[in-house]
């Protein structure tokens, strides 16, 4: 692969350069070498291998700021390997790995160990989080500026809020320090208490006990609060309530230095995917209510929510085989996220060069990742992007160790033809 | 009829007169001198109990032997369960054991319904979580009928821990479909936030109890109470406990129901409970003829 690669004549979207439009992409030995803008002729040389793209989007890597890999320690679920791999299917270039292992990556040496193991055997770039307190446990700063040496890129609790708000205003002042977000859960666990949906009629109707969107609320009003007394840097990951995105709304106008994301299963789904206790539905903050759907697209549409991430959390068959009450949290989701987000990019909600911003350029700039382009002479990171091409997503259409997603069985538009990392061409179809 | 009773939900006025109807043969036969009819001879019942239950589990078992059923009786402390198995796989073994019906209860709400998919046989609810407990509902229709006569129209308060009651849930659909006025009696903590239009509540007994025909006092469950929901049982039973003076206030033909186990001195008094007006052991006779009904007409036994 070391010869020179042309992604000839696609719709290349480049926000940051202000590119829009028809053109082809040189790359050569793993960077890009040169843009040309508008139609060009298809060259024929033996050294060059061509890549027609034409009717499809050429944008830059994307990038998932919110993956769970589950290696190490659960790799029944997930492995660095698998997870990678999915992400390539679903048109990631780079995913950030969320420290709820066994071990916990709350320490330089496991942080390392996820770099050299993504190295060895991952398929696009691995960017660790590490986590913000020892063991998740919510009371003593884990070693974050060791690992923020060894590669980790941000730090979170994820799965977990720190509940002690002087633990969290210590972390957003040290965030300060180490140049790196801190990526809230926002969860009041003791408003949660057992809940397993979200609160409401349906979750009175199926007698399944409630998690109010209070209790998100609650933690993203505190956060804000804490961000605006430290200026740390906060960043509150998967948000899914209507309230939620007014507070965060709200406290950017007021100049609080924020971001935030939302996942592809808040602005697709509502509760009602639930059904009939359908466990590959349960996920933590719970799928909310039409109304929340609408505010989380207004919130993307006007700048609100800063990023798209995933919160892939892949789980074993057997573990939402159990009782709903037993079965764990989370969805499956590097693969459907490109789908379903541009599936709002039909409804109008968004623009290509948005969903570029939201799954490439915001990421890389809240990480310092260097990236979310297609600048000459950087990585050659592309998503190349067929919007029209539908499956049906079944369990071989993931390859993703975790098949739990609701919208196995649905038929899906648009889709990753092809991702590529530092050069390296993975074929999707 | 269906294939499963999963709950009140799922069925219709017509459906649940058709189960009290049938319900009302069997008590004739649960008179008589034989008490055991052969209408199930040769069909498979397992009892799959993963919480502990005394009165549905016997009443159920009572129900399958009058029915000339065989019975097999599953409960936690003597199953695979505690060394680890899923809940599928031990269902799963019992279907290959050709079970005909299935009678679950289980701690976690919808085991039942996702059950129902794997499982060839009948799957009956005995009571899910706090979701659902149809036979429940359906023997205390039956009971009201008996005293009452005529559901529609009635007034009847249920009071107490509706919040974790799936005996209030699934009555509370069963008596709307068959057309009763509903009040539930609570402290704001034991309600639902989400409680259909038609139901008046009340946080004061006297107040809701007024004019009551029938009166369902609910178990408080304290095995559901993991957080705080009233200061002490002391002060539930000055504010809610069922007593004679209390009892007085409503209707004076009312009558006094409880799904058991009862907390006496919490949700009611001696008293109350012993009273004449007290129809409380007539649920659990009456549990027995419902259950033979469910069981027959679910079974694909409904020849009309």
């Amino acid at each position: 692969m070391d010869n020179s690669l042309l992604v000839y004549n696609g719709h290349i979207v480049d926000p940051i350069q202000d590119i829009d439009g028809i053109g082809s992409i040189l790359i050569e030995k793993g960077k890009i070498k040169e843009i040309y803008q508008g139609k060009i002729k298809k060259p024929v040389n033996k050294n060059l291998t061509v890549i027609d793209v034409s009717g499809c989007y050429i944008l830059p890597g994307l990038i998932d700021m919110h993956t769970h890999l589950r290696e190490p320690g659960y790799e029944h679920k997930e492995t660095i390997h698998t997870g990678t791999k999915a992400a390539i299917h679903g048109g990631f270039t780079s995913l950030c790995c969320m420290p709820n292992t066994l071990p916990i990556n709350d320490n330089a040496t496991v942080t390392s160990f996820i770099i050299r193991k993504a190295y060895q055997e991952g398929f696009c770039k691995v960017y660790p989080i590490g986590a913000i307190t020892k063991g998740q446990q919510g009371q003593e700063l884990a070693e974050m500026g060791l690992m923020r040496e060894a590669g980790a890129v941000a730090f979170s609790d994820d799965g977990k809020p720190v509940m002690n708000s002087l633990v969290m205003r210590r972390a957003l002042e040290y965030s300060k320090t180490i140049d790196c977000p801190i990526i809230s859960h926002a969860e009041d666990i003791n408003l949660s208490a057992n809940g397993l949906m979200n609160e409401g009629e349906l979750s009175y109707r199926l007698g399944l006990a409630g998690i109010p969107k209070e209790s998100e609320e609650i933690m993203v009003a505190r956060d804000v609060l804490l961000a605006k007394l430290t200026k740390g840097r906060l960043h509150i990951a998967h948000v899914s309530t209507k309230k939620s995105v007014s507070i965060i709304r709200r406290a950017k106008e007021e100049g609080v230095m924020i971001t935030a994301e939302t996942c592809p299963h808040y602005f697709s789904l509502t509760e009602d995917a639930i059904k009939d206790y359908d466990t590959n539905a349960k996920v933590n903050p719970p799928l909310r209510t039409l109304e929340d759907v609408e505010a989380i697209k207004d919130g993307l549409k006007d700048g609100t929510i800063d990023v798209i991430a995933t919160d892939h959390a892949p789980h074993h068959k057997d573990e939402k085989l159990l009782e709903f009450d037993k079965a764990p949290f989370g969805i499956s989701g590097l693969e459907t996220a490109v789908s379903l987000s541009l599936k709002i990019v039909k409804e109008g909600v968004l623009s290509i060069s948005d969903i570029v911003l939201k799954m490439s350029v915001n990421p890389s700039a809240i990480l310092k990742l260097n990236a979310g382009n297609l600048k000459v002479g950087s990585d050659a990171d592309l998503t190349i992007l067929n919007t029209e091409k539908e499956f049906i997503l079944t369990e071989d259409e993931i390859f993703s160790k975790g098949k739990n997603t609701p919208l196995l069985g649905s038929k899906l538009t648009g889709k990753a033809l092809f991702t590529i990392v530092r050069g390296k061409v993975y074929n999707n179809d | 009829m269906k294939k499963d009773l999963l709950g009140i939900k799922q069925l219709n006025e017509e459906e649940i007169l058709n189960i009290l109807t049938t319900a009302s043969s069997f008590k004739d036969v649960l008179q008589r001198d034989i008490k055991k009819v052969p209408a199930l001879r040769g069909k498979t019942v397992v009892n799959l109990f993963f919480e502990p239950s005394t009165r549905t589990r016997t009443s159920f078992e009572l129900a399958e032997k009058r029915l000339s059923t065989d019975v097999l009786n599953f409960s936690i402390p003597t199953s695979s369960v505690v060394k680890g198995e899923s809940l599928l796989d031990t269902v799963k073994t019992m279907q290959s054991y050709g079970a005909d019906y299935i009678v679950i209860r289980h701690q976690c709400s919808g085991v039942p319904h996702r059950l129902s998919r794997f499982v060839k046989g009948s799957v009956i609810n005995a009571g899910d979580g706090i979701n659902e407990h149809p036979t429940q509902a359906l023997l205390d229709a039956f009971t009201i009928k008996e005293k009452k006569g005529e559901i529609k129209g009635l007034n009847i308060a249920i009071i107490g821990d509706i919040v974790h009651s799936r005996v209030a849930r699934s009555n509370t659909l069963c008596l709307l479909k068959l057309g009763a006025n509903i009040r539930y009696i609570a402290p704001a903590t034991l309600l639902p936030n989400y409680i259909p239009q038609e139901i008046k509540t009340f946080y004061n007994i006297d107040e809701g109890i007024k004019d009551a025909d029938v009166i369902m006092a609910l178990r408080v469950q304290k095995e559901r109470m993991d957080k705080a929901f009233f200061p002490s049982e002391r002060e539930y039973f000055k504010l809610y406990g069922l007593t004679p003076d209390r009892l007085q206030k409503a209707d004076s033909q009312a009558i006094v129901m409880h799904p058991g186990p009862m907390n006496r001195g919490i949700e009611i008094s001696s008293d109350v409970a012993d009273s004449n007006q007290s129809v409380i052991l007539d649920q659990v006779t009456n549990g027995i003829a419902v259950r033979m009904a469910v069981l027959y007409l679910f079974g694909g036994n409904d020849n009309g």
